[in-house]
């Protein structure tokens, strides 16, 4: 069966002044059909350009230049005509931010911006079906009293309900691959934990799949079904997240758990910014 | 309200705005001489002071000047009005398109509003004028040639550190459309200053359009026009004093009150960018 999304040898680099930089050297990467996958690398890594590759974002920037395929259900995208493209965001695949409030339109109530959601895939849905299916997608997010949210504006709500807001607007019009980019950094820790929670739950009542990027492991570890760990712009690490977690084989990924904070430890090791062993070749866990 | 008790300055700003607007709209019914507007000869009370009659004084041809202001009035707020709905909209489109979609059409939009910026707006208006009939509506039109490149450069400056939110961001991953995005999502960030920038104008326009008629060019007589009474008036000081200094504080009164409600709306909508 063809995965969902399927990632072949990309490359991105940047034409600066100076020269060509090169970003991603040759990312590989799948997710089956309702798979949760994690992206885990430190700052810089390239966990959001890839992110941003896959929705086409990237290539519409002057100066980047983007190799290697990213096919969704089979379907070379870098072939798509940007119109094609373009009707693809939204409906089919769809991404949600670290931070929640920015995320939504501050001079919009929600309901004005969930309408405008639905109508990507539902063009002139009326006011009245958008603010049922809407208040429908709240109560998935746990939001009770969805009246009252939908007429409200984004500062008007807390961290937590807007990130609730923007899971329910991501997954309303049913894509079948979601970007989560680092979903929540912005939020506090237990907010954070109860969205995830939800939004696991939902994405396995959709059977939507998760390509989820972050650089905290204790988060990955709760939500994903396979890891890939990112270091410079390789794949250093891949597997079950289990296994990847149980054991450890890249040298980057040793150090980078090893960087996770511990009740019990004294302080944290200090990880060389470089390391030859970091550029060991990719370990793959069956 | 609340707001108004607090900032009796934006109050006194909406008074003469107010009166101002309720003057030119009732001209009929206020002015005691209506015909005055037009090409009417007095010559029994020319170069009257002012008096119980005539409060502000006749012209040199006996014409009532507080009918005439009354209806000089309706010119100037004509002015305001037309050349904004024009000037605005132009401005804010490309403004919106530059700052947005950058790259060339920024290069290019931005450039060519500096050029018309680089022109002392006056001189601009005057060569357009110049050029052309010196008409109200080409007096119109050489404003708002004038007018519209602040708007570019404001909604231009906006929307560069709007674009960089995340809701932009959030709007392009969900498909919508690039028109979509500048006008459905970033505009409604742009009212409150645009707001602010519209009342300050609507006096700066009637400067502007007074000025014009002060030199000659826009309004022509015999259409009451503030400018081109102060310009007549100024001809005959210091001995028929109120034919120059009525109209020059009506246009006082109109600009002063404009200002003070722009000033008003910066502090109420927080428009301070």
């Amino acid at each position: 069966m063809t995965p969902l999304l399927d990632i072949r040898d990309l490359r991105l680099s940047f034409r600066l002044w100076s020269g060509t930089v090169e970003v991603l050297h040759g990312i590989s990467l799948s997710i089956a059909r309702g798979e949760r996958v994690a992206l885990v690398g430190e700052s810089g890594s390239g966990k959001s350009v890839t992110a941003r590759i896959i929705l086409g974002l990237i290539q519409a920037m002057r100066g980047a230049r983007v190799s290697g395929q990213v096919l969704l259900d089979g379907q070379d995208l870098g072939l798509l005509s940007p119109r094609a493209r373009h009707g693809l965001r939204g409906t089919a695949m769809t991404m949600i931010f670290q931070d929640p409030t920015s995320s939504l339109n501050p001079v919009l109530p929600i309901l004005h911006q969930f309408r405008e959601v639905l109508a990507r895939k539902e063009p002139g849905i009326s006011v009245a079906a958008a603010h049922d299916r809407a208040a429908a997608a709240l109560q998935e997010v746990a939001i009770a009293d969805a009246d009252r949210v939908l007429g409200s504006y984004p500062f008007q709500l807390s961290g937590g309900m807007n990130q609730r807001v923007m899971i329910a607007m991501a997954l309303a019009n049913r894509p079948k691959l979601l970007v989560a980019d680092e979903p929540g950094t912005a939020l506090d820790v237990t907010v954070q934990a109860q969205t995830l929670d939800l939004m696991r739950g939902l994405v396995a009542d959709h059977g939507t799949a998760v390509l989820f990027i972050s650089h905290n492991l204790g988060v990955v570890r709760e939500f994903a079904d396979r890891t890939f760990v990112i270091y410079r712009g390789r794949i250093v690490e891949q597997g079950p997240t289990a296994a990847v977690f149980a054991d450890p084989r890249h040298p980057y990924t040793r150090a980078l758990m090893s960087a996770q904070p511990r009740l019990t430890a004294v302080g944290l090791p200090d990880i060389p910014e470089r390391d030859p062993a970091f550029g060991d070749p990719m370990e793959v866990h069956p | 309200m609340l707001i108004l008790v607090a900032n009796p300055l934006t109050l006194v700003g909406v008074v003469l705005v107010a009166t101002v607007v309720l003057a030119a709209l009732l001209a009929d019914l206020i002015a005691p001489f209506p015909d005055h507007r037009g090409a009417v000869v007095d010559f029994v009370n020319f170069n009257k002071p002012p008096s119980v009659a005539y409060i502000m004084g006749t012209d040199v041809v006996g014409r009532d000047l507080f009918s005439r202001i009354l209806y000089a009035y309706r010119i100037s707020l004509l002015m305001a009005v037309v050349v904004l709905a024009i000037a605005v909209p132009i401005g804010v489109a490309l403004g919106l398109v530059a700052g947005y979609l950058g790259g060339r059409w920024e290069y290019g939009l931005m450039r060519l509003t500096d050029i018309f910026l680089a022109i002392p707006p006056l001189v601009l208006a005057l060569s357009i004028l110049g050029v052309m009939k010196p008409t109200l509506l080409n007096g119109m039109i050489a404003v708002t040639a004038m007018w519209w490149p602040w708007y570019t450069r404001l909604v231009y400056n906006i929307t560069r550190g709007e674009k960089a939110e995340g809701y932009v961001l959030a709007a392009e991953v969900t498909g919508a459309s690039r028109f979509h995005i500048m006008f459905r999502e970033i505009l409604p960030n742009c009212i409150p200053a645009l707001v602010t920038k519209m009342t300050l104008d609507a006096g700066f326009v009637i400067l502007i359009a007074s000025s014009l008629s002060f030199l000659g060019l826009g309004v022509q007589a015999p259409t009451p026009d503030l400018g081109s009474m102060v310009a007549e008036g100024a001809r005959y000081l210091p001995d028929q004093w109120w034919l120059s200094v009525f109209p020059g504080l009506a246009i006082l009164v109109a600009v002063f009150g404009f200002n003070l409600v722009g000033d008003g709306m910066r502090d109420i909508l927080g428009g301070d960018r």
